[in-house]
């Protein structure tokens, strides 16, 4: 990026997270629950966008598609501010992973143990490229069937990926989810300060 | 395979103005000045010495910057653009000077710690 300066100091510092998870799992809802959630589209092509599952036949001219991604905003005074964006569910909307999680603080992984294996992908994206995340287990109507260590052993997570128990509707649980994530991000942040980032 | 009588209707149709007239046909910009999510953008007093036409997308983007520097994504939000579309509009106002785009700081080369203390406290204080 050369038209970027890089030397100039940043008076304002925007830091995003990642809410990822499967499709229903409750994303949108814990962006809102957290933060000032606003729309925001992107247009990407179809050709790239669908190559996998998309018939054209009926839309021969149709190149461009949109795509809504949840989209939080949390600011922290005048000078910081923490962005919250949820990833597409479907799975032909991968590609937009990958400039979703660069420079990302970390990610977190909303589950539902009726349909664990939901999560599997996002678990798999975040380990392959070494984001930190946690994974919070939306317990819908407060039933908490399994405990975090059952989920954990179920997922074959690594050690250090914490587990917790949400209610994605509520604030204080999702502030706790939060916390937790920036927790373990300023801990991979500081181990992994001398060598080069994703 | 392509019906030619085929019409499209009402949303199908998309947007009254569209959006390779708000981009004068430009897609996307070059692969060297694509503007991360988390770039921040700061107005910059207007240079004499460029006389670029503003479209009103681009004078909304300035008035918008002018407040507070704005990160990309936050624009292409509050202009109801999509990302694609802000990003070409952006490359313009860069060129003319008109904006200073600084590129996001990856979570290893934070300045200092206090800034995810800064976070975590202002979460727990929300």
């Amino acid at each position: 990026m050369d038209s970027e300066r890089s030397d100039a100091p940043a008076p304002f510092l925007a830091l995003k997270i990642l809410v990822a998870g499967g499709f229903g799992v409750g994303k949108t809802t814990f962006v809102g629950t957290v933060s000032e959630i606003r729309p925001l589209n992107t247009e990407e092509l179809l050709t790239e966008a669908g190559r996998m599952d998309d018939s054209l036949d009926e839309v021969a001219d149709k190149r461009t598609t949109t795509v809504a991604l949840d989209f939080g905003r949390i600011t922290f005074g005048d000078d910081l501010a923490l962005y919250l964006f949820g990833t597409p569910g479907q799975d032909r909307f991968w590609f937009l992973w990958d400039e979703l999680a660069t420079g990302a603080l970390g990610a977190v992984v909303l589950a539902d143990t009726r349909r664990l294996r939901d999560s599997f992908p996002a678990v798999d994206y975040f380990e392959r490229h070494r984001l930190p995340f946690v994974v919070a287990v939306n317990c819908f109507n407060g039933l908490r069937e399994y405990s975090a260590c059952e989920v954990a052993t179920a997922l074959d997570l690594d050690e250090e990926t914490p587990v917790v128990l949400c209610d994605a509707r509520d604030r204080e649980s999702g502030k706790e989810v939060l916390i937790t994530l920036v927790e373990l991000a300023g801990e991979a942040a500081a181990t992994s300060a001398t060598t080069e980032p994703m | 395979m392509t019906d030619s009588d085929q019409r499209w209707y009402d949303e199908e149709a998309g947007p009254l103005v569209r959006l390779y007239a708000v981009t004068t046909g430009r897609a996307r910009v070059g692969s060297a000045q694509r503007l991360d999510l988390m770039t921040v953008i700061h107005a910059l007093p207007p240079d004499a010495g460029h006389d670029l036409v503003l479209s009103p997308e681009q004078a909304a983007i300035l008035r918008l910057c002018g407040t507070r520097p704005h990160p990309v994504a936050d624009i292409a939000s509050d202009s109801e653009l999509p990302l694609t579309v802000v990003r070409v509009l952006l490359s313009d106002l860069l060129a003319a000077g008109l904006i200073r785009a600084t590129p996001p700081v990856p979570p290893a080369r934070l300045p200092d710690a206090r800034i995810l203390r800064r976070v975590i406290d202002g979460l727990r204080a929300l």
